[in-house]
């Protein structure tokens, strides 16, 4: 289980604009570099994030290795109505973690 | 001419309070942006550790003998009776996990560094209080003693560097006058989160000398040292540096 730390606002007025930021713990190895004992380390990243609300997918993300470790991604969303967002965030090693909070459009 | 007189008047209280201490910590000297990055817990990476640290501190239920950590990572490090020495605020977590849950914490270890940055977090903006304690004295002479002796290959003492040469450059980076007001600290360098005797084992091995063991008393002499040179400075933990 990875660390995610999600910023957001819990409810929102329908059609306002909230910002929404995404941090998670991850090492974003590239594959390209050497260990002490000079064996190149695997490759290690995240590749995707998605954001899914109201049985769409509103926002999405790919991710290369030039991307520093620890990603924070930060986006706008318009409040449509209430209902969980799903967040997940897919990568090498079969890595995959999900995370759904809850907005409330009034 | 009357502008002239109001900015002198405006600007002196400012001017005043500068000349009175000149010291600055590193959130002070470093850029607009990193600034921003560290004011907001929703884009300080360090805020990863702190919840990691907040699941630790249930788990291991230590709230059934400490009610609040607030203002304790200020005076750190502190004097151990039982060791006679002094031990930062790591070893003392250490030390709480080995006498009563016998499990062993490995120095820099994530789960030792998430919890000390939870229990920093609660003295954030609090000013840095070294104990006034006379059983220190040796260890803080010995600390300032190592602050200004010269070690490595380059020849060099903490003190040419951020007591002589702060605010100058080396390569591209400001030097810091070498306050350690927000470990531990998530810098941009290491990707990670990661503790002053981290901080103080890179500058040596920068200055090509031999780095002190993990569990070394001149770490502690120093970390000592640094924390009374710093005394009344705001901390500011977990930080984001370069």
């Amino acid at each position: 289980m990875a660390r995610t730390l999600i910023t957001m606002p819990s409810k929102a007025r329908r059609g306002e604009l909230i910002e929404i930021r995404c941090l998670i713990g991850h090492v974003m190895e590239t594959g390209y570099r050497r260990s002490d004992d000079g064996q190149l380390m695997p490759r290690d990243l995240i590749r995707a994030f998605r954001c899914e609300y109201g049985g769409a997918v509103v926002f999405s993300v790919e991710l290369h290795a030039a991307v520093a470790a620890n990603p924070l991604i930060a986006f706008w969303l318009r409040a449509a109505d209430s209902g969980p967002l799903r967040f997940t965030w897919e990568g090498d090693r079969g890595f995959a973690q999900t995370e759904v909070l809850d907005l409330r459009v009034t | 001419m009357r502008g002239l007189l109001l900015l002198l008047l405006w600007t002196a209280p400012v001017l005043a309070t500068q000349a009175a201490d000149p010291r600055r910590s590193g959130f002070e000297t470093m850029s607009p942006a990193l600034q921003a990055m560290q004011r907001d817990d929703a884009l300080n990476p360090a805020m990863l550790w702190v919840k990691e640290g907040q699941v630790l501190w249930s788990q291991w239920a230590c709230a059934r003998c400490h009610a609040s950590m607030a203002g304790v990572a200020a005076r750190y490090p502190a004097f151990d009776a039982a060791l006679k020495r002094p031990i930062t605020l790591a070893q003392r977590i250490q030390q709480c996990r080995r006498q009563h849950q016998s499990s062993e914490l490995a120095p820099e270890s994530e789960a030792l560094l998430s919890v000390t940055a939870f229990i920093a977090l609660q003295s954030r903006g609090q000013p840095t209080t070294p104990p006034d304690d006379p059983r220190l004295q040796p260890y803080l002479s010995s600390g300032q003693a190592l602050f200004q002796r010269r070690i490595g290959q380059l020849n060099l003492s903490c003190a040419q560097c951020h007591d002589e040469r702060a605010g100058q450059r080396l390569s591209g980076s400001v030097i810091p006058q070498g306050h350690a007001t927000g470990y531990p600290l998530y810098r941009l360098e290491w990707q990670g989160l990661g503790s002053l005797a981290r901080r103080l084992r890179n500058c040596a091995i920068g200055v090509r000398a031999q780095a002190w063991a993990w569990d070394a008393q001149e770490l502690v002499d120093l970390e000592l040292y640094l924390a009374r040179r710093g005394s009344g400075l705001a901390l500011d933990a977990p930080a984001v540096r370069p």
